[in-house]
């Protein structure tokens, strides 16, 4: 949220919106007036999808923190995803639950926030082609240890997750708000969408501090963030973990939407999903992740409609929507690398500048 | 400044807007959500059912056939006027046999397409991971296409699950107990999928064949390369090799077999042993040098319907004449016929559960199965408000020239140490009405 | 022993398909410096072709040559539509494009040819052979795949040691500018680089595919070890590739084989970082350390 509505960031003049944490709780609150309004208008169904929406928005989120703001690229975050879902998998079955919701959220971003680390640290020095290697071989191997060691995650067939009960407290409100009955898939969407705001809001100061200055000037030129006395490594491993933690919340919210974490959830595509949504949206920004993350869960609808329209089977049309996916990311790198949050920006800019220019 | 007031009035009125939208709900919704949930997915003409198979990936060679049989049916029946003047609607979704994939289409079947029920959901890792949420969702979750135990074994847990075809344990059993007594100095290795198929029947295998087992390999779904488990098998010098596996894996067990000289005896699963699909994956793979079905030529394996090959058979002569009128390209095939007594079961069922069957009637109904109904399977259900377990048991064949030559009379049992004994009901020799559509009397 | 052998053997035929695709990421580095991770579905792609002329009744060999040119002229394709524009930009960005392509071949092929298990032929026989008590688990096809990749590298070495345009093409790679003075087309070199390097892929997918299923998604795990053996050597030298390949190839067998099979993705990533961490320059760098 960083970036998100610019007319608003520039009229604003009182104290209350200059500030930046101000800024961004406003408009998280505006987000979550949002979110209920939306959750509350739609069926289970769209529900369902909009979890779906959360969970790839909360990851992509993360990623393009790191690769938007720190400069690094990772196609190993469906591997931290999946770290994250086993957590919550392993913490969050049976009829009696280790943890509450809340607890199994936080006990999975640390998971992750902490393996992150340790992956980090190697990460950090290694750049380019060599760390996109690496972070892939990443995502192919970690599903293979929840094959291995099936006795405790279930190998193939994976760990079932029970579905969270709603709270009488949290029912309670709700029907107070909207004279409507919570559902299970209803309170999962909640769920996500609520650790969407918070983990939005926590990036986008975080950006917007020195630490995000900081990771900014390693992205931008290495030799001069040393000179400046930036610890790279440092930085650079800080990024990592955000970025994981973000991962790890993610396959958190995911395991309790799909009901189930099993290695089939985080194949290499779901990394390089994640990968095309921050492409789409605009490296480094966090409104771009989201639009990525709203494309990808609801543009193969609109593909698969178009490609049955044009006469191809069922099994053929589904296969449209990566193609598009795939072809908007190469004409995104050679026609708009800034994506799309980016490139309208930059229109945006230009138009403002031209305004502001008699004056 | 004035530009932010505007935005401040904007965000306002959504927030009213939104406050009077939800205002208007209060009251009127609250009774309203539960009254109709049994009639979901059911009108005066139309009946609308669904289920997930793997149409691509590495079980849909053979298993993609299924639903095309089942659908074969419920057209021959729709087009003889339906069932209770109700057209039978199936929706079929893709999941690669991939159980992240199930729940999402699940999800799309049960929450958007509005299923009455969900018909032959195939698979044990994948409709493992969408069985409990059918089961909260109260959709009944009739004659899943797997032999897992867990279909069945806890009613009160899953009301609304049924199972079909013989569970593995009961299939390990007769196995089990055939490969004791017929062959007792074999030295058995096992080649068994990593998960609840291969688990649920090594139970089975092992009340016979404890001592016998020399070696056990384990593969995953999706990973092709098996040379190392069979190679594993191999070097313990199993000499009979015991394999719960899909149709793909028959075939590339084969092939790893030929490549590593290894020639035990195979004994593979029903689920994976028609000589028809493995042979021609197995012929292609090496350009005609191995021919049709004969790399399969003695091997044995089970039966509980009868297959292609029994051409004189009542059953597949109906199946037959349903196909030729109402099936898509290719022939008849196994996995067809598999679909089709499936589709028959369901007809029965919607029958059974009356004039105006609600998701409660049709659960009673299949609980209250009269085990002397005629039907395809050639042993009685087991249906009960105890078990939900599917057809007794099944008789050991052995494949010469791609057909089965029965080597046991039909056997039954069930899961546990249940007795295996030679089944006298009959089942096995019914025939099907004149019309090829069952007629069976509303339950209770 | 028995196993041991098995083992051995069966990893070391298919080190020859890893060091034939670490070879093609190679060829490419060096002109380039890009990891072309679309390497393996563009692999895949030409396998398919040959697979739709087999099945159309036409006999292995023809498909085999087919699969071939038809990467050399994706690999042409690719760089001049593709790539050329990122050719010394930001290395993020290559990364990504050659993702971006990856998903589109991907797609590309389960549109156009079905996402089905498809079974490949292989021309040669699939029995093992039998030395007396021992069983030797190296097939017809084994020993072809061997053959077929030694022919090709002392074909490749052959001509970047002994013809003109070799010659030319490692000036290119070397120096682009330098090359270019001295009146070498450099573009048309780097096209031609990568059109080779297609080819080599295209061999080692036809190699893994032989007596195997075929399906969108078959060569992906490749790209993964075929990176791995390629840093192995250094990402740098041919010659490193083929020998990262083979010892890749049969560690990698015996993890499978005496650990489990599901733990080899894992192996070649500890493989990896071990070799990222401790010796960047590749196992038989004498130079100074460089950046990775």
């Amino acid at each position: 949220m960083a970036s998100l509505p610019l007319p608003l960031a520039k009229v604003g003049r009182s104290t209350l919106w200059q500030s930046t944490l101000w800024r961004h709780l406003l408009l998280a609150v505006a987000g979550l007036v949002v979110v209920v309004l939306v959750l509350e208008g739609t069926s289970d169904f769209r529900n369902a999808q909009l979890a779906a929406m959360a969970y790839l928005g909360i990851a992509a989120g993360g990623l393009t923190v790191l690769t938007g703001l720190n400069g690094q690229i990772s196609l190993g975050h469906g591997a931290f995803m999946a770290i994250g879902a086993y957590t919550t998998a392993l913490l969050y079955q049976g009829t009696e639950p280790v943890l509450p919701v809340l607890g199994v959220l936080l006990a999975a971003t640390l998971v992750a926030l902490v393996v992150g680390a340790a992956v980090g640290v190697a990460a950090a020095r290694l750049h380019g082609p060599y760390l996109a290697g690496a972070t892939l071989a990443l995502a192919i191997a970690v599903p293979g240890i929840a094959l291995f060691f099936d006795g405790v995650l279930g190998g193939e067939q994976g760990l079932n997750v029970r579905l969270p009960e709603v709270p009488g407290w949290f029912a309670d409100i709700l029907f107070f708000l909207t004279a409507h009955d919570v559902s299970s898939s209803k309170y999962v969407a909640y769920i996500g969408w609520l650790s969407l705001i918070v983990t939005f809001v926590l990036l986008a100061n975080l950006s917007r501090s020195r630490v995000g200055r900081i990771w900014r000037a390693v992205r931008d030129d290495e030799v001069a963030a040393e000179i400046a006395g930036i610890n790279l490594g440092r930085a650079r491993v800080l990024a990592f973990l955000v970025s994981a933690a973000c991962a790890g919340l993610a396959g958190a919210v995911m395991a309790m939407a799909v009901r189930l974490t099993a290695p089939s959830g985080f194949t290499l595509t779901l990394s390089l999903t994640l990968l095309t949504a921050v492409v789409l949206g605009g490296l480094g920004s966090l409104l771009g992740a989201l639009i990525g993350a709203a494309l990808l869960t609801f543009l193969p609808q609109v593909v698969t409609g178009v490609g049955a329209d044009l006469g191809l089977s069922d099994l053929q049309s589904a296969e449209l929507t990566p193609l598009v996916y795939g072809l908007t990311m190469v004409l995104v790198i050679l026609l708009a690398p800034a994506g799309i949050v980016g490139s309208v920006r930059g229109w945006w800019r230009s138009r403002a500048e031209k305004a502001h220019k008699p004056a | 400044m004035k530009r932010w007031t505007r935005t401040l009035t904007m965000v306002t009125s959504v927030v009213t807007t939104g406050a009077v939208v939800a205002a208007c709900g209060a009251g009127s919704s609250r009774e309203a959500s539960g009254a109709s949930a049994s009639e979901v997915g059911i009108t005066k003409s139309s009946i609308k059912i669904g289920a997930h198979f793997p149409l691509t990936g590495v079980a849909a060679p053979g298993y993609s056939e299924i639903p095309t049989g089942m659908k074969a049916y419920f057209d021959y029946v729709n087009a003889n006027g339906g069932v209770n003047g109700r057209k039978i609607e199936f929706v079929v979704r893709d999941d690669g046999y991939n159980p992240t994939n199930t729940s999402q289409v699940t999800n799309e079947l049960a929450l958007k397409e509005q299923i009455f029920a969900m018909v032959g959901g195939l698979g044990t890792p994948t409709h493992a991971a969408v069985v409990d949420f059918l089961n909260s969702e109260k959709v009944p979750d009739l004659f899943v296409s797997s032999g897992a135990l867990q279909w069945g074994d806890d009613v009160e847990a899953k009301p609304y699950t049924f199972g079909w075809q013989p569970d593995y344990e009961s299939e390990g059993k007769i196995i089990g107990q055939y490969v004791a007594e017929n062959m007792p100095d074999a030295k058995v290795g096992l080649f068994l999928q990593d998960d609840d198929l291969g688990r649920d029947s090594e139970k089975g295998v092992r009340q016979f064949l404890d001592k016998q087992i020399v070696a056990v390999q384990r593969y995953t779904s999706g990973n092709t390369d098996v040379a190392p488990q069979i190679a594993g098998l191999q070097a313990k010098g199993a000499d009979l090799v015991l394999s719960f596996n899909t149709p793909s894996y028959t075939a590339l067990s084969q092939l790893v077999s030929m490549k590593l000289n290894y020639k035990p005896k195979w004994f593979y699963a029903n689920i994976g042993s028609d000589p028809t699909l493995v042979g021609s994956l197995l012929s292609k793979f090496s350009e005609g040098k191995v021919d049709g079905a004969s790399p399969l030529d003695g091997v044995l394996t089970t039966e509980y319907i009868s297959g292609v090959d029994s051409t004189d058979d009542p059953w597949v002569k109906l199946w037959q004449k349903v196909w030729d009128e109402n099936g898509g390209k290719g022939d008849l095939t196994n996995y067809r016929v598999y679909g089709m007594a499936k589709a028959y079961a369901f007809v029965q069922a919607l029958q059974a559960a009356g004039e105006n069957p609600t998701r409660e009637s049709i659960v009673k109904a299949v609980e209250n199965w009269d085990p002397s109904t005629a039907g395809p399977e050639l042993a009685p259900f087991r249906f009960s408000e105890e078990s939900h377990m599917g057809i007794s048991g099944m008789r050991i064949v052995q494949l010469e020239g791609g057909v089965s030559k029965p080597l046991t009379p039909v056997l039954v049992t069930d899961t546990g140490d249940a007795p295996i004994k030679e089944d006298t009901s009959g089942q096995g020799d019914d025939a099907p009405p004149a019309n090829g559509i069952p007629d069976v009397k509303p339950a209770g | 022993m028995q196993q041991f052998l098995t083992t051995a053997l069966t990893g070391l035929t298919l080190g020859f398909v890893y060091a034939a695709f670490a070879l093609a990421l190679v060829l490419i580095w060096r002109s380039t410096r890009i990891v072309n991770f679309a390497q393996a579905p563009m692999a895949m792609i030409t396998t398919y072709v040959a697979l739709v002329l087999i099945d159309a009744g036409v006999s292995y060999w023809v498909g085999f040559v087919a699969a071939l040119v038809a990467g050399l002229v994706l690999g042409a394709v690719v760089e001049r539509v593709f790539v050329r524009p990122v050719e010394g930009k930001s290395e993020i960005n290559a990364v990504i494009l050659t993702l971006g392509l990856f998903i589109v071949l991907h797609a590309l092929a389960a549109v156009v040819f079905g996402s089905r298990y498809r079974s490949f032929p292989a021309p040669f026989g699939l029995h093992g052979f039998q030395a007396g008590e021992l069983r030797i688990a190296l097939t017809g096809f084994g020993i072809f795949t061997i053959v077929a990749v030694l022919v090709v590298m002392g074909l490749l070495v052959a001509l970047f040691r002994f013809t003109d345009l070799g010659l030319k093409m490692r000036a290119s790679a070397f120096n682009a500018e330098v090359a270019r003075l001295l009146g070498v087309k450099v573009g048309r070199m780097l096209t031609l680089g990568w059109a080779l390097a297609a080819l080599v892929g295209s061999l080692s997918g036809l190699l893994i595919a032989g007596g195997s299923l075929v399906h969108p998604s078959y060569m992906d795990s490749v790209v993964v070890y075929g990176f791995v053996a390629a840093v192995l050597g250094g990402l740098d030298s041919p010659a490193g590739a083929v020998v990262g390949g083979l010892l890749l190839g049969v560690s990698l067998s015996f993890v499978s084989g005496y650990v489990g099979s599901e733990l080899v993705a894992l192996a070649s990533l500890v493989i990896l970082m071990l070799v990222l961490l401790l010796k960047p320059g590749g196992l038989f760098s004498h130079a100074a350390e460089r950046r990775v």
